[in-house]
């Protein structure tokens, strides 16, 4: 049983002429199970709640609440809300040089868990969920995301999202940049997380592409810092065929 | 007169930069700390060494030489003869006057040894005033690893001349593991031979102050010099390294890369990287790299690249320096994935380090320095985690 429950979240980033205000009082729930995808075009802060969410420094909360299974999420540090269960796949993995992905792995992995894995059945998790996402096992000894494609940024942000098993995912624009091969083999990643017990998914996208491999269970559309509309995959099909334009003229003339 | 020879430009080039070299007391007067290479120098905490005065102390020397390769004593005078590379600076000049003679380790053409040779210098006391010479000569053709590891407490000036022949590949390393008090200040001179492949290590952890010379200089094209530097300054302590490239012929390469992290209050690091083009130096290419990593306050990094270009027809020329605290952006995603504040500062540390380690390309050595970057890390930054 997991729920992360966002409510009435305000969120504003610090820019040259003062705080500007981001997210604008969003409500999502995301129960067991439930894949969300949020859907928006660019600058409407989907980016932003992923972030929120995740801690980062950047952005200041400064209204609503999230919690995760009840417990305040907000007042969590970064690595305490890893550690309860929330994993971000980012847009943007941030190369560290010299660091192996393999010494990285087990890192995160001994922090999460609050203990060392178990040697071997660790290599062999490993190699699996790498050879998975089409990454050979050479990969575990390069530096992490330093010199990587997009491509592999992106399923190597799913490989650890498989081995790091957290309550609920977020991947933010986990589809931007991939070519249609390595679209199919993100989304099997994310669909074999998905039929895990109890897992949720709030995956944000720009494009419907992604959701014709990942189904989801709720389509919202964000639109200037909140969702203005819910609904279900039927949702996402309107927006392949008529684009955001019934939403952004619906704001423009409020 | 050669083809070869013609393309070669040993005559003194005025360079602003670098005062002619010369064996000469009265061109290396005692500096007043305001010359440009003596200005980021603490000269009071030299404990007198540029007053040169004569001192017969020794280091205690521990070698292991493989069968084939000599170490021998010869007189200051056969150093010159054999081609010793002249001081360019007064504490380098003072070694070679007052050290009373300069150890000769020869290593034949076409000598090959996967084991290094290695050298431990170390001193007992910093009231040892040690003036050292050193001449390497290196055959054509030869392969060989020079290990030289600098502990215990001295103060040591030393000059040290490597002499590359044709077609050689030389990895050279030089640990300065001191003991607080002592103060080091070394020259180290490199002439690479036509073809010849010559990497060189800096490192230096230990130490009061550690002033470093690294210079490279062509015996014919073709030539190629990595020049590699790490270090980590606790709280007081200056460590400089000055390098130079002197492209002196023609389709040579150098490449300089140097990092440094620096914790405590009074942490002082100087890097100076200077590069010389000279005319004759057509086909050349050349990048240095600076990086400097600040885990406290009150430290101080000066970087300072210097390129000096006489003739544009080269393959490519660049620096970078980059000096600044933990990248915010690292910590956050290794955060991100349930990783302690501390944790991922001492991951990113490593990774720093790593890097350049993982270039240093002597694996018994490898080891040692991830431990001592280990063992500087737990006294001080990352202290709640050890």
């Amino acid at each position: 049983m997991s729920t992360l429950e966002i409510k009435d979240l305000e969120v504003s980033v610090e820019t040259e002429d003062g705080p500007k205000q981001i997210l604008k009082g969003v409500t999502l729930t995301i129960k067991d199970g439930e894949t969300h995808a949020i859907m928006g075009p660019n600058g409407s802060g989907k980016s932003t709640l992923a972030y929120s969410i995740a801690g980062h420094p950047k952005y200041t909360v400064t209204g609503g609440t999230v919690t995760l299974d009840g417990e305040d999420v907000l007042a969590m540090s970064v690595d305490e809300r890893a550690r309860a269960g929330l994993f971000l796949a980012m847009q943007y993995p941030v190369e560290v040089p010299g660091v192996s992905v393999a010494n990285f792995l087990r890192t995160a992995k001994t922090a999460i868990d609050g203990e060392a894995p178990k040697l071997r059945t660790w290599v062999k998790d490993v190699n699996q969920a790498l050879g998975d996402l089409d990454l050979d096992p050479t990969f575990s000894q390069r530096s992490v995301n330093e010199g990587f494609s997009g491509g592999e940024k992106k399923r190597h942000e799913i490989a650890q999202l498989e081995l790091l098993d957290p309550k609920v995912a977020i991947l933010d624009e986990t589809d931007s940049g991939l070519d249609i091969d390595a679209l199919k083999v993100v989304s099997e990643g994310v669909n074999r997380f998905r039929a895990r017990d109890a897992k949720g998914v709030l995956l944000i996208t720009h494009y419907t592409r992604i959701l014709r491999y990942i189904e989801p269970d709720f389509v919202h559309v964000f639109v200037a810092g909140r969702v203005a509309e819910s609904g279900g995959p039927e949702l996402a099909e309107e927006l392949e065929a008529n684009g955001y334009e019934r939403f952004l003229s619906a704001q423009a003339a409020v | 007169m050669t083809a070869v020879a013609d393309a070669l430009e040993l005559d003194r080039v005025e360079s602003h930069l670098n005062p002619p070299a010369s064996y000469d007391l009265a061109d290396h007067p005692v500096p007043t700390g305001r010359e440009e290479v003596w200005r980021f120098t603490p000269i009071k905490r030299l404990r007198g060494i540029l007053d040169g005065e004569a001192s017969d102390a020794c280091l205690d020397w521990e070698t292991t030489i493989p069968e084939g390769v000599s170490l021998t004593t010869v007189s200051a005078a056969e150093a010159r003869e054999i081609g010793e590379l002249a001081p360019n600076e007064r504490p380098a000049a003072l070694a070679a006057e007052l050290s009373g003679g300069a150890a000769l380790l020869d290593v034949p053409a076409d000598f090959e040894a996967d084991e290094p040779i290695v050298i431990r210098l170390t001193g007992s006391s910093v009231d040892d005033l040690v003036w050292g010479q050193l001449v390497y000569r290196i055959g054509a053709h030869a392969r060989v690893t020079i290990v030289l590891v600098h502990s215990g407490s001295a103060r040591y000036s030393a000059i040290q001349s490597f002499l590359v022949g044709d077609g050689a590949q030389v990895n050279i390393l030089s640990l300065q593991d001191w003991e607080d008090d002592a103060v080091h200040l070394g020259r180290d001179a490199i002439r690479v031979g036509r073809d010849a492949s010559v990497k060189h290590t800096s490192i230096s952890f230990g130490g009061d102050v550690v002033r470093m010379h690294a210079n490279v200089e062509y015996a014919g094209p073709g030539g190629e010099a990595e020049l590699l530097g790490l270090y980590f300054a606790d709280a007081g302590q200056h460590l400089e390294h000055r390098l130079f490239a002197d492209h002196t012929a023609p389709k040579t390469k150098s490449n300089v890369v140097y990092k440094g992290a620096l914790q405590g209050e009074g942490a002082h690091t100087v890097w100076i990287g200077n590069v010389l083009i000279r005319k004759v130096a057509e086909g050349i290419e050349t990048y240095e790299e600076n990086r400097n990593l600040v885990l406290t306050d009150g430290c101080q990094a000066d970087s300072v690249p210097n390129l000096e270009i006489e003739t544009g027809e080269i393959e490519g020329a660049g620096h970078a320096s980059a000096t600044a605290r933990f990248d915010d952006e690292q910590l956050f995603y290794l955060r991100s994935r349930g990783v302690s504040e501390k944790e991922a500062q001492r991951l990113v540390v490593h990774g720093f380090f790593n890097d350049l380690i993982r270039k240093v390309g002597i694996p018994s050595i490898e080891e040692q320095l991830l431990r001592t970057v280990e063992a500087e890390l737990a006294k001080n930054v990352l202290k709640e985690l050890a």
